[in-house]
């Protein structure tokens, strides 16, 4: 008996990853007291997005027998991936030096999160989605606990894990009813056999609601969003600006893959679930994060609403829907790694920027860095010209042009709703006077020059947005071909 | 005879048992990470019911993968779990009340 070696070019950029990190650990065990890991993750990341771009074809490429799947939604989303933990390695060093949180530890698990995400995003199968999504999460739990003296940050973990579990629980058995009445565990053979038809229907719609369920607590969506702002507040920093990044990228190729790729042909199905749980998210997040005054936990109630957003343009079941989906997410990771990334910067000399009230007049103390936190939070609020108010725009036309009217209508309701609170932040950082003992920051030269690439960058798009939605709308026909 | 019917009540009712477990359990972390277990087991049964009924060789790899997910994620957990005692000095589900708004 003799075994096939399965074609490797289109891993390439997973083993390396998976390659480099088993190294750093073992380089920062040998050599402990040279401050190697650092450049290290970055020749990583770089050179990871390298073989990526390198080793791209347009066609869409199978191996492993099926299981996994590389094709341009995968390239995009991964340069995506790579760069948002860039900019995470990049904000999150001042922060986690002062706190001595500066270990090998969390940069093996940020590359290992990662690894985990390019699974996911390359799954073709239910074996490679769950093995991905659990590499995903497991690295996570270890990161929410590592700042370990923390009271705060151990409760999140243990939240985050308990309710992590479950999802994966949920996920689990829905898995099994499907790969009970198809057969097969193949997410594009699943598709085929749906399409042909003949499998009980109510055993079909009883493992989608706990599919379905399982997404919707992994994307933190209404009502699966507990744990959402209870982690976002008890982690580090650092963690929660990983934590609220990258993971969207993840969570949208794992919602295409399974419920676009893999149940297609149950759209009818799945498109009333997702619909409820998008407009119960743009409600809760966006009314509970008015009442808050931690703006990471503000942060938090907008993430839910933004995913509610994101979970309108996959559930219209259209072409142009998961285009705006995509660009929807791109612009949201790039949005919130800024929006975090200021909170992490301003957290210095012992001080936690948390509190609204630590941004109050940061504008007669760091004019730039003000300016550049209103431009994030113009953009989150979906005013012209940032990149926001493109991808709200895009997904309200997908809705529209799928026949949701009602829904656009809802969304873009609840999107003046949350204006309000991201304008309150705007607020308080021109208009209101700083407290008397508050801080100016010196720049950090590395850490400011990519802040200001990243604020610059939502901008930017925002005035020519065309290059960004030719690549998702490239991207999109390239796979769903 | 024991049909499939009956492997698959047997696992919907060991999952419903671990997600009342998880819900409804006010006392202890120990607990909610037994019905976590409990949990990943309900749905081995059914993969392996399913396999062993269609006789198919994947389900019942895809059991040995959720196996040693389950180890490492339970590794995990009673690391948490340790650390959240070093700080609270209690594993009590009450006393997880610090984050809240």
């Amino acid at each position: 008996m003799t075994f096939a070696l399965p074609d490797l070019n289109p891993v390439l950029p997973e083993i390396f990853v998976l390659g480099m990190t088993c190294a750093i650990l073992l380089i920062d065990a040998l050599f402990k007291d040279r401050d190697l890991t650092y450049p290290l993750t970055l020749f990583t990341l770089v050179f990871a997005a390298a073989i990526t771009v390198f080793t791209s074809v347009p066609q869409v490429q199978f191996t492993f027998g099926g299981q996994f799947v590389d094709d341009a939604m995968a390239d995009v989303l991964k340069l995506m991936g790579y760069f948002a933990t860039l900019a995470v390695v990049v904000y999150s060093r001042p922060y986690l030096v002062e706190r001595g949180l500066y270990k090998v530890e969390f940069f093996a698990l940020a590359l290992f999160a990662l690894l985990g995400m390019m699974v996911m995003i390359s799954a073709n199968h239910f074996l490679t989605l769950y093995i991905g999504l659990e590499l995903l999460s497991l690295s996570l739990y270890a990161l929410v606990a590592l700042q370990r003296d923390s009271a705060q940050a151990t409760e999140a973990a243990m939240k985050y894990f308990v309710l992590g579990a479950l999802a994966s629980g949920f996920l689990l058995y829905g898995m099994s009813l499907l790969y009970g009445i198809t057969g097969t565990l193949e997410l594009s053979v699943m598709a085929q056999l749906l399409q042909a038809g003949g499998q009980d229907q109510m055993v079909l719609a009883f493992g989608l609601v706990f599919l379905v369920a399982g997404l919707g607590f992994k994307l933190g969506v209404a009502p699966f969003h507990m744990w959402v702002p209870d982690i976002y507040q008890g982690a580090p920093s650092a963690v929660t600006l990983f934590i609220g990044s990258a993971p969207k990228l993840a969570a949208f190729a794992f919602t295409m893959r399974l419920l676009v790729d893999g149940l297609h042909p149950a759209v009818e199905y799945w498109q009333g679930m997702l619909a409820v749980m998008a407009v119960l998210s743009l409600a809760i997040g966006n009314l509970a994060a008015i009442m808050q005054t931690n703006i990471k936990r503000m942060l938090a109630y907008s993430t839910i609403s933004h995913m509610g957003f994101l979970l309108l343009g996959i559930m219209s079941g259209t072409f142009a829907g998961y285009t705006a989906g995509m660009f929807y997410v791109i612009a949201y990771v790039l949005m919130s790694l800024g929006s975090f990334g200021l909170v992490v910067y301003l957290s210095r000399n012992g001080l936690e920027a948390e509190n609204i009230d630590d941004f109050r007049g940061l504008n007669s103390r760091n004019p730039w860095l003000a300016a550049l936190m209103a431009i994030l939070m113009f953009s989150m609020a979906g005013l012209p010209p940032f990149v926001g108010f493109y991808a709200k725009l895009a997904i309200l036309q997908s809705l529209v042009g799928a026949g949701f009217v009602w829904l656009a209508v809802v969304a873009v309701m609840f999107s003046l709703i949350g204006a309000f609170y991201y304008l309150r932040v705007v607020k308080v950082l021109y208009f209101d006077a700083p407290k008397p003992d508050a801080p100016v920051y010196p720049a950090i030269p590395d850490v400011q020059a990519l802040l200001s690439i990243n604020g610059l960058a939502v901008l930017m798009l925002g005035i020519m947005p065309q290059p960004l939605i030719t690549l998702c709308t490239y991207a999109m026909q390239m796979t769903l071909q | 005879m024991i049909g499939l019917n009956h492997y698959l009540i047997l696992g919907s009712m060991l999952f419903a048992i671990s997600v009342v477990g998880i819900f409804l359990n006010r006392k202890n972390i120990i607990i909610i990470l037994m019905a976590i277990e409990l949990m990943l087991l309900a749905v081995n049964m059914n993969f392996i019911a399913f396999a062993r009924y269609m006789d198919d060789m994947a389900g019942q790899v895809f059991v040995f993968f959720i196996l040693t997910v389950a180890a490492a994620e339970s590794a995990i957990g009673l690391a948490i779990l340790v650390v959240l005692f070093r700080n609270l000095r209690s594993i009590n589900v009450d006393g997880l009340n610090r984050l809240k708004g």
